[in-house]
């Protein structure tokens, strides 16, 4: 960073996405695509907006984005149908 | 990540932090003509690591005491400006900047009658700090300086009812919520942006790091705290407490121990031995609690 704008105000909106996250993750949620029902519960419950919206019309289900999913598992604690499995990252 | 969201991916908040879902649904509901000013605390620091934003909406870091007064002189410019319809100004805190050190600046931005919505995000102690004990931390919870121990059954004192006090101003809208019941949030963000003048609503905001439980039982602990009755989902319009209106009636309040039990901040209350006292004192506090707005209910029909 050569310089450092008055009040060190940041000018450029949300470029925490330069920072990936996902490399915090020890264990990782893994999705069954056939048993997602497109609810999105996982994706408002995401404390990271790491998970990409079901789309039940076009019968497209979540996706998650392990550049910044942290591996909390709290998708997988409240998917209703078990859509969702917790297993160990892989290095 | 949706390129919609307003709250974006890359924020430093510890995995499974019940405050980051809660801030996303909030900014889900207000849109991209907001602006916030946000009291120091782990929400600041998680967000803002320089050079770089979670926000990408127009944020402001105060003080840890002047989130409130920050949002009012937003509130006061952009009038003079002639620019201040149609967006939203809300200030953010954590419970520390809100029940103890931003206390009376909220309390002048109440009084004031500024059209703002102020939202807590009460993790019950001081967590960016290193989990200090807070007006907000409850009855019986283990803190760093609070510790349990041998002489000591952790915080002595009860917590604040900080949105009682807060409706006490004669406000226009006052809420509780929990990112478990997230269309109950989602419905009083919105009344609390459409009320006419300040509003206030309280997120109840589980901490993995501070309460010391697994990060995927963030949203269960949620749930667990209103299906204890520990944690009351009402809302209420102006300053008159008969009048609140609770929003979540849980089918059978379950035992305040089970809730209690999922965390290590009150592990001292079940061994080595179980402290019965203290778990029946905690348990008696909520039936009372619930006998009250039980008789409330009653009048109102």
């Amino acid at each position: 960073m050569d310089k450092v704008n008055i009040g060190a105000v940041i000018t450029t909106p949300g470029s925490a996405l330069n920072y990936k996250t996902g490399s915090w993750r020890t264990l990782k949620p893994v999705l069954d695509e056939a048993k997602c029902k497109f609810c999105n519960i996982c994706w408002q419950l995401c404390p990271d907006s790491a998970i990409e919206q079901a789309d039940a019309k076009a019968k497209k289900p979540i996706k998650i984005d392990y550049d910044y999913c942290k591996g909390c598992g709290i998708c997988v604690q409240e998917c209703p149908f078990n859509a969702l499995e917790m297993v160990e990252e892989e290095k | 990540m949706a390129s919609d969201e307003l709250f974006t991916s890359g924020h430093r908040g510890c995995a499974g932090c019940g405050m980051a879902a809660a801030v996303r649904m909030v900014l889900q509901e207000a849109g991209p003509n907001t602006i916030v000013a946000n009291a120091t605390g782990c929400l600041e620091v998680m967000t803002t690591a320089y050079p770089e934003t979670a926000w990408k909406i127009p944020w402001i870091h105060a003080a840890f005491e002047n989130a409130a007064a920050v949002a009012s002189g937003i509130d006061v410019a952009l009038k003079k400006l002639g620019k201040r319809e149609g967006i939203n100004i809300l200030a953010f805190g954590g419970d520390g900047g809100t029940y103890d050190i931003g206390f009376q600046a909220l309390s002048g931005m109440l009084e004031r009658g500024h059209n703002i919505t102020y939202v807590v995000f009460d993790n019950e102690a001081y967590m960016n700090t290193g989990i200090q004990r807070c007006s907000s931390t409850p009855f019986a919870a283990s803190t760093t300086t609070s510790p349990a121990g041998k002489f000591s059954i952790g915080k002595k004192e009860k917590k604040k009812p900080i949105a009682s006090i807060v409706a006490a101003h004669d406000i226009a809208y006052t809420a509780t919520a929990t990112i478990a019941n997230y269309r109950d949030l989602k419905k009083k963000v919105r009344k609390a942006l459409d009320a006419e003048g300040p509003s206030f609503i309280q997120i109840f905001s589980p901490c993995p790091t501070g309460w010391r439980y697994p990060s995927e039982l963030t949203v269960e602990l949620s749930r667990m705290a209103v299906e204890t009755g520990i944690f009351v989902l009402w809302e209420l319009e102006g300053s008159d407490m008969n009048k609140i209106k609770v929003t979540y009636w849980p089918k059978e309040r379950k035992p305040v121990e089970e809730y209690l039990k999922m965390q290590r901040r009150f592990a001292h209350l079940f061994k080595p031995e179980k402290k019965t006292d203290i778990l029946n004192k905690i348990q008696e506090e909520v039936d009372e609690k619930w006998k009250h707005l039980e008789e409330l209910n009653e009048m109102a029909r």
